[in-house]
């Protein structure tokens, strides 16, 4: 999109580790993303591939037994990490940056008003008094298009259904009217339909504030759908990065040519389905080199060693092989031994 | 709101009367007022004398209609021993008993919420540590135990504080304190561990990202969580401290509160002035039972009216 103008955000080689009893688990290990002013860039892999983790870094939320190790996080060129950022991080994080999580029903405080919790950041960011956060959490709730937004200031939050509470979380995220809005698999616990109304209504916020977001999905229509730029993780890493319309087209690494292929077709035009064999790898002392090794059907001897992120076709892809066509050689070469 | 505060003082009502009843039943039908109360020396006549007096003669059931219609006006009889209406005496001894619970559990309230706070912020920390191992301590110790101990170290042989008995402020101190350990360790290790639950919650993490300062999140949110489980531990500290810890301490420093008088009117057979602070005790208790029905539905508006 706009590579010229300077970044909102940059993470860059980040690290986070969890302390367990079974030991260090290496939650994330060099993840570096950028997001520019008004983009969209969806963040995929599967479960436990670490985008949670990545997002809950960016917003200061990895507590204990958790810790950032290494890497770096910028808001606007200045780093939100160690004790000098710390102090800038807590005037970015819920102004500039805002987050939505995937559980509507438990992410809000049970024994506290809607208006109330809509207007805290107001009042804590912009110096809002009790009316004026209260009158600007009602155009909010009208704004996220909850009916009646007067009578839900007053409201609680089990009085309000999956849909509803979400919309209340969005009312929220973007009271301070942030650049950046990052949405955590915001519609995996609603049903269908509304999950549809939550997308349309991020997607017009978008429009709207030109707001930026990184959007966490499995569902890989909704990335072709909405957003511009993709980064697929694997394993704490993120393998490949880039355009959304290249990598659909053009997938340059394994893991990602796997899971386009497992995902029903987004044209209708696929043929078969198929799945990635294998586990991902533990991520408590893991192996040297590219972690998607042992699941991949290209794999050689130099994938143990960890491969850069090389330029392919436009997008920055982790992989020896990048753009090797991974799943018909190996599927080739598995009917070759006669499998 | 208002029909909610009808239906808990019904309730109460109808708890106060079973309490009569009880009362009652345990003085009239399963023991013998007047040779509890008479000398063993009394002659037949004089027992029969005194049995009119208090109305004994009279059948079960208007003895337990008038019972109640003294219940009412708060008229339990001439207490035996003081030689004076009995509610006179509770009236006058409650009061010492409230100011040495409210000192004791007042103390074991304010320091256990930053104390289990500070443990719940690092568990497993060394202060988080220190703290529960001091709780578990005080847990251990039975408070007739830790009041002895108590006077000898601070009045023996420190000679700070005074051994047993009231007049000045300085006498309230090691009785309310013996009152407060075992409440101050039990409400620390709740407020812990609700507080480590409760900051494990998603709504926490929702706070966080609006970036408030942490203390805000803790005073403002986490708190307001658990009050209802931290109040329902406080309301039920002070009422076996009223109905019955306070005995030991009050007997072990002298101090002549209720407790210390129940011991005594027990020890010379005086029913009525028995009655009337078995009954003020159940009254006292039903009414802290409504309030913190009431309390609690301001705090969680997910409680049900009925
Ligand atoms: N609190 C924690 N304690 C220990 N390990 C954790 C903790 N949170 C995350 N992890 C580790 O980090 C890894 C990545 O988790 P994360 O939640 O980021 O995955 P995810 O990609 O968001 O998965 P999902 O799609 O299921 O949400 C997990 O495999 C887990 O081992
Ligand atoms: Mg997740």
């Amino acid at each position: 999109m706009s590579a010229q103008t300077a970044p909102l955000l940059e993470v860059d080689g980040l690290r986070v580790d969890f302390a367990s009893r079974a030991g260090l688990v290496q939650a994330i290990n060099e993840v570096s993303l950028v997001v520019h002013k008004g983009e969209t860039l969806g963040l995929v892999g599967e479960s436990g591939s670490g985008k949670s983790v990545s997002a809950q870094a960016v917003m200061g939320l990895i507590s204990p037994p958790g810790a950032i190790t290494g890497g770096d996080v910028r808001w606007c060129g200045t780093s939100l990490l160690g004790r000098k950022g710390e102090r800038y991080a807590r005037s970015v994080r819920g102004k500039n940056i805002a987050m939505i999580f995937q559980d509507p029903m438990t992410s809000l405080n049970p024994l506290m008003t809607v208006g109330d919790q809509i207007g805290e950041a107001m009042r804590y960011h912009l110096g809002f008094t009790h009316v004026q956060a209260r009158r600007r959490a009602e155009e909010l709730l009208g704004a996220v298009g909850l009916s009646a937004p007067a009578r839900r200031l007053d409201q609680y939050p089990h009085e309000l259904s999956g849909g509803m509470r979400q919309r209340v979380m969005i009312a929220m995220a973007i009271s301070c009217e942030p650049e950046l809005l990052i949405a955590d698999e915001p519609t995996t616990a609603l049903d269908v339909t509304i999950q549809a109304q939550i997308l349309e209504l991020l997607a017009r916020l978008q429009k709207e504030l030109g707001l930026a977001i990184i959007l966490i999905t499995h569902d890989l229509g909704v990335v072709a759908g909405i957003c511009n730029r993709v980064a697929v993780m694997y394993a704490g890493r993120i393998v490949e990065t880039g355009d959304v319309d290249t990598i659909f087209e053009d997938p340059g690494h394994p893991y990602t040519q796997g899971l386009l292929r497992s995902t029903p077709s987004l044209e209708g035009t696929e043929d078969t389905l198929m799945s990635i064999d294998g586990i991902p790898p533990r991520l408590i002392d893991p192996q040297p080199g590219c972690p998607f090794l042992p699941r991949c059907p290209i794999g050689v001897d130099a994938c143990r060693q960890a491969p850069p992120a090389e330029a392919w076709k436009g997008s920055a892809v982790r992989c020896w092989k990048a753009g090797a066509d991974a799943w018909s050689m190996g599927a080739t070469r598995a009917q070759e031994a006669g499998l | 709101m208002g029909s909610f505060i009808v239906c808990r003082l019904w309730h109460g009502l109808l708890v106060v009367l079973g309490v009569s009843f009880t009362v009652f039943a345990v003085t009239r039908l399963f023991g013998d007022p007047v040779s509890l109360m008479l000398p063993l020396s009394a002659s037949a006549e004089q027992r029969m004398a005194f049995a009119q007096e208090i109305g004994l003669d009279q059948p079960l059931f208007v003895q337990f209609i008038r019972f109640l219609g003294d219940l009412a006006t708060f008229d339990f009889g001439e207490s035996l021993w003081q030689r004076r209406p009995a509610i006179e005496v509770v009236f006058e001894r409650l009061p010492l008993t409230l100011m040495l619970i409210g000192t004791g559990l007042g103390f074991a309230i304010l320091l256990s919420i930053p104390l289990g706070m500070i443990a719940a912020l690092r568990p497993g920390g060394f202060l988080d540590r220190f703290i529960v191992s001091a709780g578990l301590l005080g847990l251990s110790m039975p408070q007739f135990w830790v009041g002895l101990l108590l006077i000898v170290v601070f009045s023996v042989q420190l000679k700070l504080l005074p051994t047993s008995g009231m007049g000045t402020p300085l006498h309230l101190v090691l009785p309310a304190l013996t009152l407060a350990l075992t409440p101050l360790a039990r409400l620390t290790m709740l407020v812990r561990s609700s507080m480590i639950d409760e900051l494990n919650q998603h709504y926490v993490r929702t706070v966080r990202a609006k970036g408030l300062p942490f203390t805000r999140i803790l005073r403002v949110h986490t708190l307001r969580n658990i009050l209802i489980s931290y109040m329902t531990l406080a309301g039920w500290e002070l009422i076996t401290t009223l109905a019955g810890y306070t005995v030991v301490v009050e007997t072990v420093f002298a101090w002549p509160g209720l407790g210390l008088t129940a011991v005594q009117a027990i020890q010379r057979g005086d029913l009525f002035l028995m009655q009337a602070i078995v009954f003020v005790i159940a009254l006292l208790i039903v009414l802290i039972n409504i309030v913190l029905d009431i309390v609690f539905k301001m705090i969680d508006p997910r409680i049900n009216l009925n």
